[in-house]
């Protein structure tokens, strides 16, 4: 299925827009706008209700949509809401409409059987549940310094939620892996808008897709997946970074050889060296897939330039991702990182899963202050003080600051 | 006291409520039931701003993708510029005339960041 915008109709596309005659700064159905802290701009960006199944949303991108979670949505709770859920997609001609009745999940390539599952197949297998965050590889991007060409993101491609549906080893078993298989590949139904550009797909190595958690969700904090998030199944890959959780999956092809499409061997690579982090220029060093996520932790319940009362204890409150294990600890500090303070941790919905913190700056002085605050994994990883950087504007961890007044 | 017969059916109760649990932990839940989705694409009536000038990336890169996140990206250089286009072409097929590639390059290096 190739778009109505073709080749052919493209020029008659645009003239129907009228060239010159709309010129707007923003589309018509805009609501409002925000400002990221995105360094020397352009930091205003359109709020837009009119993404069907989302609320108000931060408009990266209209076509192919890229929709950024609004950041006070993320001091709600640990689980972000279907609606306000981040939407990143590679290629615009997306289906929009999906027909739950005729959708069939194909398994084919290195294997015993082919499989064709409808979405009822599917549901009579046994049913996994997991609490894990999704979030971009370039998930704040756009606060990288030097700047990086690529989505703009500021914190909010990411996103945490139960998801609900079946092992993908499961699936596999039912197929039956031959011998000799090396990698399992994932399509969904998104395609190039033009002829002989990259489908997207990804893979993962056999090991990985057969360890009992990798999944294929049907639903997500106990609905169906809004058609933006990937309905009627998308791969969730517990604590790699989103890339891999293909959206629309229709088919899964096991490989006897290592995939080197174009998703694989050449876009969404990193350094391959710790926390994927070089100076800007530098060269010399090998890549390799971007894989396992890596700690993070927010400050949620004040933002940059907010004001605080003098005299009185200043709460914080947060969320942090271990990335491929629990989150052991998170610390704040109020004095540029000298001295740190142990928060507490809310609920543990799992390692893959956001989880909440709390602490309490003592009462403060009048005046400028910041707080840091800092995620160790249960691997014993620690967010690094300094940001990362590398050209693709993949993983950043650094260690977050929010300034705020004292008056 | 509690007569014996309510501390009977109490306790039955409670059998009741023990045997009740116990399955409703192994089985399966309901198995999930699908509604087919159907939306709406929203559309863009961005185009690049600039009358002639934006012509050529008018022309040719509005096919594929809306024009928001070009006009918001950071300054960046012509030799990066050139590089992004070259990869819409080359990797992403993009079908841009040849004749048309300087001028959209030109555009993009000039280009204001906006909002």
């Amino acid at each position: 299925m190739k778009s109505t915008l073709g080749i052919a109709s493209r020029r008659g596309f645009l003239t129907g827009l009228g060239i010159g005659g709309l010129a707007a700064a923003a589309p018509a159905w805009a609501a409002g706008s925000v400002k990221l802290p995105l360094p020397g701009g352009p930091d205003e960006r359109a709020l837009t209700t009119a993404f069907p199944g989302k609320g108000e949303m931060i408009l990266q991108r209209t076509r192919p949509p890229l929709l950024e979670t609004p950041f006070e949505v993320f001091d709600e709770g640990v689980f972000t809401p279907n609606d306000r859920f981040y939407v990143r997609w590679h290629w615009a001609n997306i289906p929009a409409a999906v027909d739950a009745n005729t959708y069939r999940l194909k398994v084919h390539g290195h294997v015993h059987k082919d499989l064709s599952l409808s979405l009822d197949d599917l549901a009579r297998l046994p049913r996994f549940e997991i609490a894990a965050v999704n979030q971009c590889s370039g998930n704040s991007r756009g606060l990288f310094e030097p700047r990086v060409a690529g989505a703009q993101w500021a914190n909010g491609s990411m996103g945490n939620a139960r998801w609900a549906g079946v092992r993908l080893k499961d699936v596999l078993d039912k197929a039956g892996v031959k011998a000799g298989a090396v990698q399992v590949r994932f399509n969904g139904l998104d395609e190039p808008v033009v002829d002989g550009a990259p489908d997207f797909k990804k893979s993962l190595d056999l090991d990985h897709a057969q360890d009992g958690e990798v999944m294929l969700a049907y639903a997500m904090n106990g609905e169906q997946l809004p058609l933006l998030n990937g309905f009627p199944l998308r791969l969730v890959v517990p604590g790699w970074y989103s890339t891999y959780w293909v959206k629309m999956l229709s088919d899964i092809e096991v490989l006897d050889k290592p995939d080197e499409n174009y998703w694989m061997k050449i876009a969404y690579r990193i350094p391959d060296v710790p926390g994927a982090n070089i100076k800007p220029g530098q060269t010399g060093f090998k890549t390799v897939p971007i894989n396992r996520m890596v700690p993070r932790s927010f400050v949620t319940n004040m933002r940059d330039g907010a004001k605080v009362a003098a005299g009185s204890p200043v709460a914080i409150r947060g969320l942090a991702l271990g990335g491929d294990c629990g989150v052991k600890a998170v610390d704040f500090s109020g004095d540029g990182g000298a001295t740190w303070s142990p928060a507490e941790l809310g609920m543990d919905e799992g390692k893959y899963s956001f989880r909440r913190f709390t602490g309490s700056l003592p009462a403060l002085a009048a005046g400028a202050h910041a707080v840091k605050v800092r995620c160790t994994n249960a691997n014993g990883l620690v967010q690094p003080m300094d940001p990362v950087w590398n050209a693709a504007g993949f993983m950043q961890n650094g260690v977050e600051t929010v300034s705020f007044q004292v008056a | 006291m509690i007569p014996t017969r309510t501390l009977a059916s109490s306790a039955a109760l409670l059998a009741v409520f023990t045997l009740s649990a116990a399955p409703a932990l192994a089985a399966a839940p309901e198995p999930m039931r699908f509604k087919s989705a159907e939306i709406e694409f929203p559309s863009s009536d961005r185009i690049f701003p600039g009358g002639h000038e934006a012509e050529a990336i008018n022309n040719n890169c509005l096919a594929c993708h809306s024009a928001g996140m070009v006009l918001t990206q950071p300054h960046l250089s012509k030799a990066e510029w050139q590089g992004e286009v070259t990869k819409m072409i080359n990797v992403y097929k993009a079908p841009v005339d040849q004749a048309d590639v300087a001028a959209i390059v030109d555009y993009l290096a000039a280009m204001k960041p906006q909002p």
